[in-house]
């Protein structure tokens, strides 16, 4: 177990485990991405009241879901890194940020554009998309600041207590709907209870969540075999590296 | 655990705590503001302002929608089941919007508690079905939410 | 297919100039998503390894200077 942890935060062990899990999740994802999509677009039926524009649900609810599951990551990397100074939990932070911002961005703009057929706006300020716009300027705001510093150190641990404060932002996206009267209606998916949708929707609405999920988790693990490279590059292994496969 | 970890621990936990407490206390504050929309019960108790552009929320009630026959007007009563209040409105239409189904509309209350709408937004539940499926339900004399009449 | 020909695919009852948009910004955002990374890893690699070959024909041609 703890050879394992130790394993963890070795450069090397992580850049090789990562570019192994890469062969194998990569194609799946890819594979599960386009599978859903032509899954939810052209065989599943239109919704009885909101006819075919309910189809853009296949891409803005797993979006939105792993954008915010994506802070989490980010925020507990953060945590880490400050507590335990561990450098590795500091390049999970780093590689995490534009991946959540690219899918938070995607449930934005995915979002206003079911809003206008189905609502009759692209855009009102209410509590949901509120608090969603504001988790994507924390995403670009952590990016910034990691920018802003010339003292790498000091930028990881200005990002890791931003993006902890920022956290308290995800329960309010959460409930938002709940606890204020939004024009953004209840989730349809529910861990307790019955959902309401129905299954030959809900199916291929859950495969597209499984694969924006493995898309996040490949995104993160190649942006951090990137991170891992430039660090390192004064390091033995990475020059073995660059001596095999970088000619091209 | 280390001291020093222990204490670095100690101070993110401090850090989460109170950008929650103080976030949680800011919405608290701002609870009206953060409504998009006054139910009907607010508005007719009064506590939705008068002459100011607001927005009031429900379900258009059945039998009430009225649509004149050589322009755009309309007219309709919000309800939340307790309280109704009448809009009347002229302009394009959601496609979502009708009978028995959530709008939102913003424009400015007048003195006898009529919203003279400006903009009329559709707002739909979190239910999704073909269309057979919901033909189905209703034949069998459920309602959407799966339960009986 | 629920469509019953490829134009009412297209113009989905009139919510097409909704639906592909929206598809079509989420992948070309997955796409860079994805590119990026690979394209910062090889950059890095290749700044590398030029740096190695000139640091090898540098500390060749030192050698050969001392003889």
């Amino acid at each position: 177990m703890w050879t394992f942890f130790h394993k963890l935060g070795s450069p090397p062990w992580l850049y090789a485990i990562a570019g192994v899990v890469l062969r194998w999740l990569l194609p799946i994802t890819l594979i599960a991405l386009v599978g859903g999509m032509i899954w939810g677009v052209l065989f599943t039926a239109p919704d009885f009241r909101q006819g075919n524009s309910y189809r853009i649900i296949y891409v803005h609810v797993p979006a939105a879901v792993v954008a915010l599951a994506g802070y989490y990551v980010m925020a507990i990397a953060g945590a880490v890194s400050l507590i335990w100074r561990i450098k590795m939990a500091d390049v999970v932070m780093k590689a995490a940020a534009p991946v959540g911002a690219a899918l938070a961005f995607i449930a934005l703009f995915t979002g206003a554009v079911w809003g206008k057929p189905t609502w009759g706006t692209w855009w009102v300020w209410d509590a949901r998309i509120t608090s969603m716009l504001i988790l994507l300027f924390l995403y670009l705001g952590v990016i910034a600041l990691y920018e802003a510093f010339d003292n790498k150190e000091a930028a990881g641990k200005a990002c890791a207590v931003l993006s902890l404060v920022g956290m308290v932002n995800i329960p309010i996206i959460y409930k938002s709907v709940d606890w204020w009267y939004s024009l953004h209606q209840p989730a349809s998916i529910k861990f307790t209870g019955e959902s309401t949708i129905d299954p030959s929707m809900l199916y291929p609405l859950l495969l597209m969540i499984a694969a924006f999920y493995a898309l996040f988790t490949c995104c993160l693990l190649m942006n951090m075999r990137a991170e891992l490279l430039q660090r390192e590059s004064r390091t033995q292994w990475v020059k073995k590296i660059a001596a095999k496969e970088g000619k091209r | 655990m280390h001291p020093v970890r222990k204490q670095r621990l100690y101070l993110v936990l401090f850090v989460a705590l109170f950008s929650s407490a103080a976030i949680g206390l800011i919405t608290y504050a701002l609870r009206g503001n953060i409504n998009l929309f006054y139910p009907p019960t607010e508005v007719v108790s009064g506590e939705a302002p008068i002459g100011q552009s607001i927005r009031v929320g429900g379900m258009v009630e059945e039998g009430s929608l009225l649509r004149a026959d050589d322009s755009l007007a309309i007219s309709f009563t919000l309800t939340d089941y307790q309280a109704s209040v009448p809009v009347v409105y002229s302009g394009i239409l959601p496609d979502l919007f009708g009978e028995g189904q959530g709008a939102v509309a913003s424009g400015v209350l007048s003195d006898e508690g009529v919203l003279q709408a400006t903009e009329i937004l559709a707002k739909h539940d979190e239910n999704y079905m073909p269309p057979e499926v919901a033909y189905a339900l209703e034949n069998s004399g459920y309602d959407k939410k799966g339960k009986t009449k | 297919m629920y469509f019953d020909s490829f134009q009412a695919l297209l113009t989905m009852n009139g919510h097409g100039i909704y639906v592909w948009p929206a598809y079509l910004v989420t992948i070309v955002v997955i796409t860079a998503l994805l590119i990026a990374p690979m394209r910062r890893r090889s950059r890095v690699l290749r700044q590398l390894a030029g740096e190695l070959k000139r640091a090898q024909s540098a500390s060749d041609s030192g050698a050969k200077g001392e003889r």
